[in-house]
């Protein structure tokens, strides 16, 4: 098997030219959540986690983290080939998030647009696709964007931590870009740790199972082989980004693969944000990107559940400096907060059956 | 001599939540520990103790299936079930079965397959056991069942809050000693004391864990065992079975296991035995508040004086009666119609000198006891290790 885990690599070097985050205003407090339902005892995820507003979906947050990803790139939107959404809260069954998103930053109608579903990586599923489009020499550019909405059962052990928010990234040709993706690696098996069957209103999980043989495996092996294939280890790289379904996980999943505290502490948003299901990760990356330096290496890996990871090897370029002041940076996204309880949260959710 | 029936072969799988394993390599990593342990024997019956596969593992007919599946195809092989009983009762079956002279070698072995199903898929399974029609119907669930029982054993014996807390203490104390233990780390009394409730009086550890397992001994008789056999003689000294109502309202005295008082005298009786004679005694710590009514019923402690056995230290490794040795269902783990065998093979560890730190101080009877829900069945066995 090990002759096979060659890395992904385009014929021309890819990288990314803009990025984006966003990030709704409202957080629900998990400790709202063990109030309602445990009577507040019990041990708690993460701090909170954010709430759309009623009127935001991942249509509309998927605008706005591209309009921050394109005022990143300063490139003109008609030379977008690919407008490619990941998320696991398409407001549609049937109708494309991706065309409403490519009209809204004017990309329509010399574009491919489509949605993208694997749990928690179709995020990174879209930019590993995105890597293929522009490498290839097909596209010039291609955005790819993870956003969720994530839906928690009410009572749920996922109900702390569902969240929402994600990031857009405009991939495009590396001597433009202000990181290249050096490589990337994926690692997939038939694992049913977490699904949600259409019509249902939420997902189910398999409890304990969704940690070792589903999170920490594909994860693990996913990075290692990454790092087995450049032959670098946790040493050789500045920052790491992993899926945070809480805070946990991705803490054990560094400590695993030899990583510190500190390599992961820009880019571990979960406690405050929650778990952002196709965003989790690059929202990660757009925090380390918000703060790194030029040189800087970082391994990042996501995790969907079903389940697979993808890692990325990226390394980031002068034009990180420059190019990151001109949107918002995702801390300024958390910092802007404002705190609800269970109820409006309820509302805001739409949980309350109302016919 | 040659008539006594020998343990003469011992297997297990660790217990936990063995996601990878099915049922059929669960039960066959155990059944071939057992026969290689007892140099190779093979047995002419399989008897198998299960409570859950045709509702977990959608799989009935498991005589057939683990009989192929060790490539012992040919030979007799059933299932047993008697709900949480059932490895006890498959042990029985074999007993007798080599007992009668029908058999000269017989494999018992008990797996149990929880992490097919989760959460109320596996509360119903697990509910099958107690009288469909005027108990699960109604949302009694055993956890529920051993939940009242605790209450009113606290009620009518004026048992603190923290008064069973001895059982899951000890049992996590010994499971630190057993490599196989699901739990091998000890639980301080705050612990117990700031644990959440799974169903008011009944904390988290007042629970034994369900979990994936399998355990098998190989059966024979003195007289078939091979010239070279490397182990001290462990004998079946007595084996007997008993029952009480299925449903608990039925019982005029909810507070004592009838059956656990019918099955521990026969088989005193038949070991020619008192009970002060038992060594070393592996309940069925399913609910702490089993340990303590089995211990009461047995005859080894007064009505409602079970609990201070535990918190005085007397059912310690080094106390006069030890018990749960190697952790009992709540530390070792709790895999349903398998924990019978794993006692067995726990009581021949200790019997045969190597149980290692865990090993008791006087280990020449053991008797151990399987029970299935509220002990509507309860199945006991002594074992003797033969003086060479």
């Amino acid at each position: 098997m090990t002759e096979n885990k060659t890395l992904l690599k385009p014929s021309r070097p890819v990288g990314i030219i803009g990025y984006g985050a966003y990030v709704p205003r409202y957080r629900l407090p998990a400790r709202e959540v063990a109030r309602v339902w445990t009577g507040g005892k019990g041990g708690l995820p993460i701090k909170e986690k954010a709430v759309p507003g009623l009127d935001e979906d991942v249509v509309t947050m998927s605008i706005e983290a591209a309009r921050n990803a394109l005022a990143r790139a300063r490139i003109d939107p008609t030379e977008i080939r690919a407008v490619w959404v990941g998320s696991e809260s398409h407001p549609y069954a049937v109708k494309p998030t991706s065309t409403i998103v490519a009209e809204a930053i004017g990309a329509v109608p010399n574009t491919q647009a489509a949605d993208w579903e694997f749990a928690c990586k179709a995020g990174t599923e879209a930019m590993v696709a995105s890597i293929g489009m522009v490498g290839s020499g097909m596209a010039h550019y291609a955005l790819a964007i993870g956003m969720d909405t994530a839906q928690g059962k009410p009572g749920d052990a996922l109900e702390y931590t569902a969240g929402a928010g994600g990031a857009a990234f405009l991939l495009g040709p590396a001597e433009e870009s202000l990181a290249v993706i050096q490589s990337t690696y994926s690692y997939v098996t038939d694992t049913p740790d977490f699904w949600r069957r259409e019509y249902q209103k939420y997902p189910e999980h398999g409890m304990r199972f969704t940690g070792e043989p589903a999170y920490f495996k594909h994860i693990t092996e996913a990075g290692k082989a990454m790092m087995e294939a450049n032959g670098t280890t946790a040493k050789d790289y500045k920052w790491a980004v992993f899926h945070q379904p809480n805070t946990k996980f991705p803490q054990r999943a560094a400590s695993m693969l030899g990583f510190s505290m500190e390599q992961i502490e820009p880019g571990l948003l979960v406690p405050v944000i929650g778990n952002t299901y196709a965003g989790a990760a690059i929202i990660g990356l757009t925090a380390t990107l918000d703060i790194a330096e030029p040189g800087d290496r970082i391994l990042m890996v996501s995790f969907g559940s079903g389940a697979g990871s993808d890692a990325f090897d990226i390394l980031v370029t002068d034009a990180v400096k420059e190019r990151r002041e001109r949107a918002p940076k995702t801390q300024e996204y958390i910092s802007r907060r404002t705190e609800i309880d269970y109820a409006t949260y309820v509302r805001y959710r739409g949980k309350l059956a109302m016919k | 001599m040659e008539n006594e029936i020998i343990i003469a072969g011992i297997g297990q799988t660790s217990v936990g939540e063995h996601w990878e394993i099915s049922l059929r390599e669960l039960g066959f990593y155990a059944m071939d520990a057992a026969m290689q342990d007892a140099g190779g024997i093979r047995p002419q019956a399989l008897f198998v103790g299960n409570m859950l596969a045709p509702n977990l593992s959608n799989q009935a007919h498991l005589g057939a299936l683990l009989a192929d599946f060790a490539g012992l195809t040919g030979i007799e092989a059933a299932l047993v079930e008697a709900a949480g009983a059932s490895g006890g009762a498959a042990l029985r079956q074999g007993y007798l079965a080599v007992k009668s002279g029908m058999v000269d070698a017989a494999l018992v072995v008990g797996v149990e397959k929880f992490t097919d199903t989760i959460g109320p898929d596996t509360e119903a399974a697990l509910a099958t056991a107690s009288d469909s029609d005027f108990e699960a119907t109604q949302g009694l669930t055993p956890t529920a069942q051993a939940a009242l029982l605790m209450r009113r054993y606290m009620h009518e014996f004026d048992v603190p809050a923290d008064g069973l807390a001895g059982f899951p203490l000890l049992a996590h104390a010994n499971g630190t000693g057993n490599p196989n233990a699901m739990f091998q780390k000890a639980i301080k009394a705050e612990a117990y004391q700031k644990a959440e409730m799974v169903c008011d009086p009944i904390n988290l550890f007042d629970m034994a864990p369900h979990a994936d397992g399998a355990a098998a001994v190989l059966l024979t008789r003195c007289d078939r065992l091979p010239i070279d056999y490397p182990y001290p003689l462990i004998r079946i000294a007595a084996s007997a079975q008993a029952t009480d109502t299925l449903a608990l309202h039925d019982r005029s005295d909810p507070l004592f296991l009838e059956a656990v008082q019918i099955s521990t005298g026969k088989a005193l009786k038949q070991a020619g035995i008192s009970v002060d004679q038992v060594n070393f005694f592996e309940y069925h710590d399913s609910y702490s508040i089993y340990a303590a009514l089995s211990l009461e019923a047995a005859g080894f402690a007064p009505r409602g004086k079970g609990w201070e056995l535990a918190r005085d230290g007397a059912l310690s490794l080094t106390g006069r009666l030890p018990c749960a040795t190697l952790g009992g269902l709540k530390a070792r783990g709790n895999p349903g119609g398998a924990t019978g065998v794993y006692q067995t093979v726990e009581a021949a560890l200790q019997l045969r000198g190597l149980a290692g730190r865990n090993q008791v101080r006087e280990f020449r009877f053991g008797m151990i006891q399987s029970l299935g829900g509220p002990a509507s069945t309860a199945v006991t066995h002594i074992l003797e290790r033969l003086q060479s």
